[in-house]
């Protein structure tokens, strides 16, 4: 596998803060090129203005229903939708690969926002485990607590959470930034692979176990590490990140990122380079 | 993977037949081999309330054996010739189902002496003992159940409920939740979760005279806490140690008389939202479980891993 370094050759994307460690080896990684952005494309994507805003009541749909609703509503034009009575159904505003502005006035169940790209999405109300799963862009901001799982295997955005959340947040996380304004569960960041953790509050058991590569930051206590999660030494460009970020995500006002505690893998257990048996054998 | 729930009215009382029959049924797809409430009502607090089988539902889907009536009803002369032997007096029966019956007993002796000699009649099984306390069981999912034994109409302090898919053991009203907490009278058991030292705990429990009605694992915790009350614990404290003392994954409820209590593994693999409030405590694995009866917008959270906490009427 790949010999992970750090690069002092930074792209565009890196100097926004976007990522710090470059692939190198074996796998290689392209990074994203803003200047190839509007080549993108998804699909079954729509253009929609975001100053057309519309209103629909969920209370007595199933989430199929719902959620195609929401995708006609884009076809339609509509860049803003508020979506009325959740009530903690499951699996709402999943697959979403649009710019929008989604806004739920109510809870979420499981997998809430799933698998989305682009969207900015603000939920007024708790989310229940695994919100964001597979998130690959955008911005996502609950205003209360948060299940487990919560942006698990996320591969980019903003994921924030002004309440605490549960157990496994970061399970898996490939990038993007997660944020948290109260207290997280046992085994947060578990198996992380890239990408960045902010906790404000306390965080449980097993931190960053088994982590691969990413960075968790954490302001409150921290019930005890995790397998080959270490501490790392916080520097002045992590607090300005620190800063920037939490002031974007409008959260941690007066925070005193100073004190806050960095964990990162202890690289310990890495064993990316060591040929397997089979090739050992080749090798001889 | 089964769905639990379960609310306390805090001084109180309510319709909980309704109200746990709305939170299982919308937990349904999480399970509806079978569903089980644990009712706590309105009693005058005087005499026993016993509900116990007599045969098993052979409906469809059923892992039991299909048995006459007729042995059904040579089973309950037995059982009330043994309550006669026993000097239990009873004061009114209910034959809800050919297999299902309700007692309302006068009884002052022993609990498990009763137990064991009514349970040793073959087939015949206690589902719950005591003064408020009614496990009421069977196959089919919350509706189901809820309108074969009338149960929304019961009104009662608090309540904790199971939908069940099987997984570990068959699909049969033996293996269905709540379990009792036998021998102790009003302690009732939900479970979500799976726990990897059930034989080994089984063993020594046994040894220890404890009883076991199936091969479920989640009647371990039954058994477990009421061992663990046996030798002179609290209820909490009973809680407090099961997280050692099981293995596996876990999120439980137990409820007795007049408290109920959840406790959550310590690596809080399975899950729990809950919702308090200064007159009700509503808690299930999902929160549209909790939105069935309360719709408007509120606050939930889940509680943090290896979490123990109880709540008073």
């Amino acid at each position: 596998m790949a010999n992970l370094k750090t690069s002092e050759k930074k792209t565009k994307a890196q100097s926004m803060g976007l990522h710090s460690e470059v692939l190198t080896g074996k796998t290689q990684q392209k990074f994203f090129n803003p200047d190839e952005a509007e080549n993108f494309y998804y699909f079954g994507t729509y253009d929609v203005d975001f100053n057309k805003r519309t209103e629909i009541d969920v209370k007595n749909m199933e989430c199929r229903e719902a959620n195609k609703k929401i995708d006609e509503l884009m076809k339609d034009g509509y860049g803003t939708i508020v979506i009325k009575n959740p009530q903690g159904k499951h699996s709402l505003g999943v697959g979403i690969l649009n710019k929008l502005n989604l806004i739920f006035e109510g809870s979420l169940g499981y997998f809430g926002c799933g698998s989305m790209d682009g969207p900015i999405v603000r939920i007024n109300g708790r989310v229940g485990w695994s919100c964001a799963e597979n998130m690959m862009a955008g911005k996502v901001v609950i205003e209360k607590n948060a299940g487990s799982c919560f942006g698990a295997a996320i591969r980019g955005g903003d994921l924030i959470c002004k309440g605490s959340v549960g157990a496994r947040t970061g399970i898996d996380q490939k990038g993007g930034t997660i944020i948290i304004g109260g207290d997280a569960g046992a085994f947060t960041g578990f198996m992380m692979q890239r990408g960045r953790i902010i906790i404000l509050g306390d965080v449980g058991i097993n931190l960053g176990d088994s982590m691969y590569d990413g960075t968790i930051f954490v302001g409150g206590k921290i019930g005890s590490f995790g397998s080959d999660a270490v501490e790392a030494e916080l520097t002045d460009s992590d607090q300005d990140w620190l800063k920037r970020k939490l002031k974007v995500a409008e959260i941690g006002e007066n925070f005193d990122v100073s004190k806050m505690t960095k964990v990162v893998a202890g690289k310990k257990l890495w064993n990316y380079d060591a040929l397997e048996p089979t090739e050992k054998k080749g090798a001889i | 993977m089964c769905g639990i729930a379960g609310l306390i009215h805090r001084g109180n009382t309510s319709k909980v037949g309704f109200e746990l029959q709305g939170m299982l049924q919308a937990l349904k797809h999480r399970g509806e081999d079978s569903t089980g409430y644990a009712l706590y009502g309105k009693t005058n607090g005087e005499n026993f309330i016993m509900r116990f089988k007599i045969g098993e539902n052979v409906a469809e889907g059923s892992s039991s054996v299909k048995e006459d009536v007729s042995v059904y009803d040579e089973r309950k002369k037995i059982v009330d010739s043994y309550l006669s032997e026993l000097g239990a007096k009873v004061i009114k029966e209910d034959r809800i189902l050919p297999y299902s019956l309700r007692y309302e007993i006068q009884y002052d002796k022993d609990l498990m002496e009763f137990s064991q000699k009514i349970e040793s009649v073959e087939g015949v099984e206690i589902l719950s003992m005591g003064k408020s306390l009614e496990v009421i069981k069977d196959l089919g999912n919350a509706e189901v159940v809820c309108k074969r034994y009338n149960l929304d109409k019961v009104v009662g302090t608090h309540a904790i409920g199971h939908a069940r898919m099987a997984t570990e053991s068959g699909v049969d009203i033996k293996s269905a939740h709540p379990f009792w907490g036998y021998p102790f009278s009003d302690v009732s058991v939900v479970h979500n979760g799976q726990l990897t030292n059930y034989w080994n705990n089984r063993r020594v429990l046994e040894n220890k005279g404890m009883r076991f009605m199936s091969e479920c694992d989640s009647e371990l915790i039954a058994v477990y806490l009421a061992e663990k009350m046996r030798n002179g614990a609290t209820l909490e404290e009973g809680m407090k140690e099961s997280l050692v003392g099981l293995d596996g994954v876990f999120t439980y409820f137990v409820a007795t008389k007049d408290s109920l209590g959840m406790a959550k593994d310590t690596m809080a693999a399975k899950p729990l939202v809950l919702y308090e409030s200064d007159d009700l405590v509503a808690l299930g694995s999902e929160e549209i479980a909790i939105r069935s009866i309360l719709p408007h917008e509120i606050d939930t959270y889940d509680p943090f891993d290896g979490e123990v906490k109880v709540w008073q009427i």
